[in-house]
């Protein structure tokens, strides 16, 4: 089976600046894999490359099978993507919202109301305007919306920030509950002592290069399908 | 691509409604424009009057920049054209969906401002299959062309600025043909717009057929 990522010495520039410079990185469907790092180190460029976001200008660089130097546009429907910035629309409801995600990526809207209410959103939330909604809410949308589209390849750019202790923990058991199912999930966090309670590695990414590769001490398969 | 384009169409003026900024703001606006025309012409009626084409179609202009903006407004706001390009949706579609979006839009607008020209120009409407087929076509070249230079703007931080400049020259022989086919549809009932018309057909095509095959790249650029 082909990796579900595969980078090979890739460069990335924003601007003139080169925010991933000559990055390494297999990783394999089915894994939950942690990227850590400091600020800036280019964790949120090495997830923006993996979804075709942002171009790759030199070195092999592969996702789902599709390279992505040739067609990055390609890949796209099939991942999702938890950035800093939401991708929401204010003046339209939440359920508006993740329906029209859905109904874009071209997968069934049977799956907008479990996701919804896998994420606390239903019942009175789901008519709101997500202009109204607070920080945290509004990453619980954007999350619902990848829920909803169940995509191949699980982007996740620091899934627990805004959250509560509630939505961090159903953060944590989704990631899992994905992995289960076969589907991959490379994830940034700063929040070392829950990354190592959900991924099977760890990278650390820095000066836009992936430096170090450390195993967790991953949870058997069968656990993982029990947390699902 | 028309699923997609139907599915974007659908959103913008989904937001639209919700948000009213079209009814609430640009609206009032096209009415102020027109009125501010009136007290500037108003000592010779009869200029008003000759010029109440042109007057409606530079007032049109002025709405269109104002719905190109917000149309593109929306995407910038928290990232959403990222999420359009991570939607995996047809450039193309997006293209016709928006450009579709924003020619509804404006076509609400005419018919507002058909009214106000009606009411405070004294003008008496003739031709008037000829007066809505010039309205279509001219709406769809410039809903084509400023969604065009509406993406190209978005991803400029000056875009506010940007827009109008690179779109009123694109907009400007709209604006005059369709100018043209409007005064001789109110004069003459029609029978010497026909160029014109078509004319406007050509923009109409060519706008649209370059948005579809241009608007991938600069959301990609952008």
């Amino acid at each position: 089976m082909a990796p579900a990522v595969r980078l090979s010495r890739a460069v990335a520039l924003l601007g003139r600046f080169p925010a991933l410079a000559g990055a390494d990185l297999l990783v394999q469907p089915g894994e939950i894999v942690h990227l850590s790092g400091p600020n800036g180190a280019g964790k949120s460029t090495l997830l923006r490359v993996c979804a075709g976001l942002l171009r790759v200008v030199d070195g092999d660089a592969e996702v789902l099978g599709v390279d992505l130097r040739r067609t990055p546009r390609d890949v796209r429907r099939r991942v999702g993507l938890l950035a800093h910035a939401t991708f929401l629309y204010d003046d339209l409801t939440v359920e508006d919202n993740v329906r029209f995600a859905v109904q874009a990526a071209r997968a069934g809207t049977r799956r907008v109301e479990p996701a919804l209410g896998r994420l606390g959103l239903d019942g009175r939330l789901r008519k709101v305007e997500v202009a109204r909604l607070s920080a945290g809410q509004r990453r619980r949308v954007a999350l619902a919306a990848i829920v909803a589209r169940d995509p191949d390849l699980w982007l996740l750019d620091e899934p627990h920030a805004g959250l509560d202790a509630a939505g961090r923990d159903t953060v944590d058991d989704l990631i899992r509950e994905v992995a289960a199912g076969g589907r991959t999930v490379v994830f940034a966090s700063h929040e070392l002592d829950r990354a190592s309670g959900v991924a099977g590695r760890q990278l650390t990414v820095v000066g836009g290069q992936v430096h170090v590769t450390q195993p967790f001490a991953a949870p058997a398969p069968e656990t993982l399908a029990c947390g699902a | 691509m028309l699923r997609d384009a139907a599915l974007v169409a659908g959103k913008d003026l989904r937001v639209e409604a919700r948000s009213r900024v079209a009814l609430n703001q640009v609206a009032p606006f096209a009415i102020l424009v027109l009125v501010l025309f009136a007290f500037a012409l108003d000592p010779d009626r009869g200029v008003l009057v000759r010029a109440s084409a042109g007057l409606f179609w530079v007032a049109v202009a002025f709405t269109a920049l104002l719905a190109v903006q917000r149309s593109f407004a929306i995407e910038v706001a928290d990232g959403a054209r990222d999420g359009l390009r991570l939607s995996g949706l047809d450039p193309a579609g997006i293209f016709l969906g928006k450009a579709g979006a924003v020619a509804a839009e404006l076509l609400a607008l005419e018919v507002l401002l058909a009214a106000g020209v009606v009411v405070l120009y004294n003008t008496d409407l003739h031709g008037i299959g000829v007066l809505v087929l010039t309205c279509l076509l001219a709406t769809l070249a410039i809903a084509a062309a400023g969604t065009l230079y509406g993406v190209l703007a978005a991803g400029v931080r000056m875009r506010e600025t940007l827009l109008p400049l690179l779109l009123v020259p694109v907009m400007a022989p709209v604006v005059l043909a369709a100018t043209k086919a409007s005064e001789a549809a109110l004069t003459s009932a029609g029978t010497d717009a026909w160029p014109w018309i078509r004319l406007l057909g050509a923009f109409a095509a060519v706008y649209l057929a370059v948005g579809t095959v241009a608007f991938g790249p600069l959301l990609e650029d952008a």
